[in-house]
């Protein structure tokens, strides 16, 4: 019976092992640590998570928090493709250093980027001292916060669609071509909707790490209530006060949306993907 | 396969009894030397990390000249909040240094610290204190002299959040006495004040570094509010051409406590060298070394020869005036409280 599904699943064999350990490895690295959020609740009565759910300073939190993180996905969603885009299609020198370089926001600390993106585009900073002439502010603004994110999803995007843009051949688009379509054309009903799927990755990938980033944010952010405060910023401060209850109650409407959020985008990709077929 | 298995039973078996002997052997080893030799962890704050570089230096020679035991002693820095969730969490600290009686509290509710432990040592277990001063640039362009300076049109205002920051809520707790004081006492007036205050303040660091660098790094503000041994720092490292001091008509005394945590060094045996690690700090050596690394000595032998580097304003402490740390809490700093009022829109 068992070797029936197993074998319906696949030509490799081991079904039954590895299932076991993935279950085993998704309880020990995401659900255990989850549920012992739920259960460090203690003292998380229902008027209590009402009372922080509807408190404004929290609702606004939520608000800069999905705002920015959705800005950043999308702005790197664009800037993600035309880097992978890039290495994919083009041979320059020194382009091994390029690509490595796209993984170096998954390998720096987060404060580190998050101070050192402060000191550039703060008033005194490189950046920051040739915006402000213009009226631009970008340290201590919902604009900060958009740039660190930015450097934080990159990579994902980028590694998302590369592959996928490797195995494009080429002479897909030579035919489109001869067949007399414009490179517009061409880009759009060619190249593009191979590409959504993994974009959509790429786009959720950078959306949820937005969500939950902390280190670079606080730094850049200014973290003023209402204004600029994100949702993991305010849990900390409720951890800082000792309000257990409070954080988590923050921690799990912030969950709960993006979980939300990337189930819908699963959901919307799987339809893409089908109807791409 | 049976028979695989088995043999890799055997094999792990094996393994696994080398692997207890050698352990029992380094551990016999350990034993032995047992009496000569003892570590303890120190759980500090943020600023404290060169004053206990110097200290455990000359407590390790004091101990060993006292009793012949080497003592390493290793510390941790970091937000004293966090510092004490740590412990909570079971982080083995002998003794806990943190910046504010709440912390320690905290850690006693567990029941990892008995209660009382404020009446262990002298001067409510502080054994070195510090105010909380402003730091201006030099010159004092914006002519601060006083907290009401601070509301002045066009005067921007550094100050961590209080929140997040342990050692903010004493910057917070200062403007506020001295408000009440100003208004007789009057809490809406002080209200008053503080949302002003924090109406100048345009960027809330979530610890006291982070706003230190606000302000000298970035140029933002013409104020940082700042503990006393912070803005000596400074000054020191960044040049007393840059900055200068302005000391406030009245400020509060911030007492840094510390403690043994009685339930590690009952577990660990290390007892007896904890208590004399935090009693040396009351020592003449002791306090010299907090002296020297900006913090107000409280003995007086010492307190008299650093009297030219500290000084001299009206002091409120906490329980005069807030009735503890608390109290002091729960009216400002809780859901719901002073702070979040000043935040919370329609308030």
């Amino acid at each position: 019976m068992k070797t029936a599904t197993a074998s319906n699943r696949g030509v490799l064999p081991g079904f039954g092992l590895t299932l076991g350990y993935t279950i085993l490895y998704l309880s020990l690295v995401v659900l255990i640590p989850l549920s012992a959020l739920l259960f460090n609740s203690t003292g998380l009565t229902w008027e209590k998570f009402w009372g922080v759910a509807t408190d404004p300073r929290v609702i606004a939190s939520y608000r800069v928090s999905f705002l920015t993180a959705a800005a950043a996905a999308l702005v790197d969603t664009v800037l993600g493709l035309l880097l992978a885009w890039v290495l994919v299609r083009y041979t320059f020198p020194g382009k091994s250093i390029f690509d490595a370089l796209v993984d170096l926001p998954f390998a720096l600390p987060t404060a580190v980027a998050g101070v050192s993106l402060t000191a550039i585009y703060a008033n005194n900073g490189w950046i920051g001292s040739l915006l402000e002439p213009l009226g631009i502010k970008v340290a201590f603004t919902p604009l900060g916060i958009i740039i660190a994110l930015m450097f934080i999803g990159i990579p994902f995007v980028v590694r998302t669609v590369q592959p996928v843009l490797q195995e494009l051949e080429a002479d897909v688009e030579e035919a489109a071509a001869t067949l007399g379509s414009s490179r517009l054309r061409t880009f759009g009903s060619v190249i593009l909707p191979q590409l959504a799927p993994p974009l959509l990755t790429g786009f959720a990938l950078a959306f949820a790490r937005g969500i939950g980033e902390y280190g670079s944010v606080v730094f850049i952010s200014g973290n003023m209530p209402m204004k600029t405060e994100i949702a993991p910023l305010l849990i900390m401060s409720k951890l800082e006060r000792f309000d257990y209850a409070g954080a988590t109650a923050v921690a799990i409407i912030l969950l709960l949306i993006s979980f939300l959020l990337l189930l819908a985008t699963n959901l919307l990709q799987r339809w893409m993907r089908k109807s791409a077929r | 396969m049976k028979k695989g298995l088995r043999k890799g039973i055997l094999i792990s078996l094996v393994f696994s009894l080398a692997v207890a002997v050698t352990a029992c052997g380094s551990g016999d080893k350990e034993a032995g030397s047992d009496s000569k030799k003892i570590e303890l962890l120190n759980v500090s704050y943020d600023p404290t990390r060169e004053l206990y570089e110097n200290y455990n230096k000359a407590f390790a020679a004091y101990w060993k000249n006292k009793t012949g035991q080497e003592v390493t002693i290793k510390q941790s820095h970091g937000g004293s909040g966090k510092q004490s969730r740590a412990v909570i969490d079971g982080l083995n600290a002998d003794v806990v240094t943190l910046a504010l009686g709440y912390d320690i509290d905290a850690i006693q509710k567990e029941g990892q610290i008995n209660e009382g432990w404020q009446s262990k040592f002298e001067h409510n277990s502080s054994p070195y204190t510090s105010t909380i001063v402003l730091l201006v640039r030099k010159g004092n362009p914006k002519g601060i002299k006083d907290w009401n300076d601070l509301i002045k049109d066009g005067v921007e205002v550094i100050t961590p959040n209080p929140e997040t920051s342990g050692g903010a809520r004493w910057n917070y707790l200062a403007a506020w006495d001295y408000a009440l004081h100003q208004n007789n006492g009057d809490q809406d007036k002080a209200k008053e004040f503080v949302k002003k205050l924090f109406e100048h303040v345009p960027v809330l660091d979530t610890g006291a570094r982070g706003a230190t660098t606000t302000f000298v790094e970035r140029g933002i503000g013409d104020v940082l509010i700042a503990w006393e041994n912070e803005a000596l720092l400074s000054l020191k490292e960044l040049g007393p051409d840059k900055f200068e001091i302005v000391y406030p008509s009245e400020s509060i005394l911030a007492e840094p406590p510390v403690a043994v945590v009685d339930k590690n060094v009952d577990k660990k045996g290390t007892r007896e060298a904890a208590e004399a690690y935090l009693q040396y700090l009351y020592s003449e050596e002791g306090q010299t070394i907090a002296a020297e690394n900006f913090y107000r000595p409280t003995l007086e032998s010492v307190k008299e020869k650093y009297k030219d580097e500290f000084q001299d304003i009206k002091l409120y402490t906490i329980d005069d005036e807030f009735g503890g740390w608390a109290k002091a809490q729960k009216e400002h700093f809780s859901e719901g409280g002073i702070f979040d009022q000043i935040y919370t829109p329609g308030q």
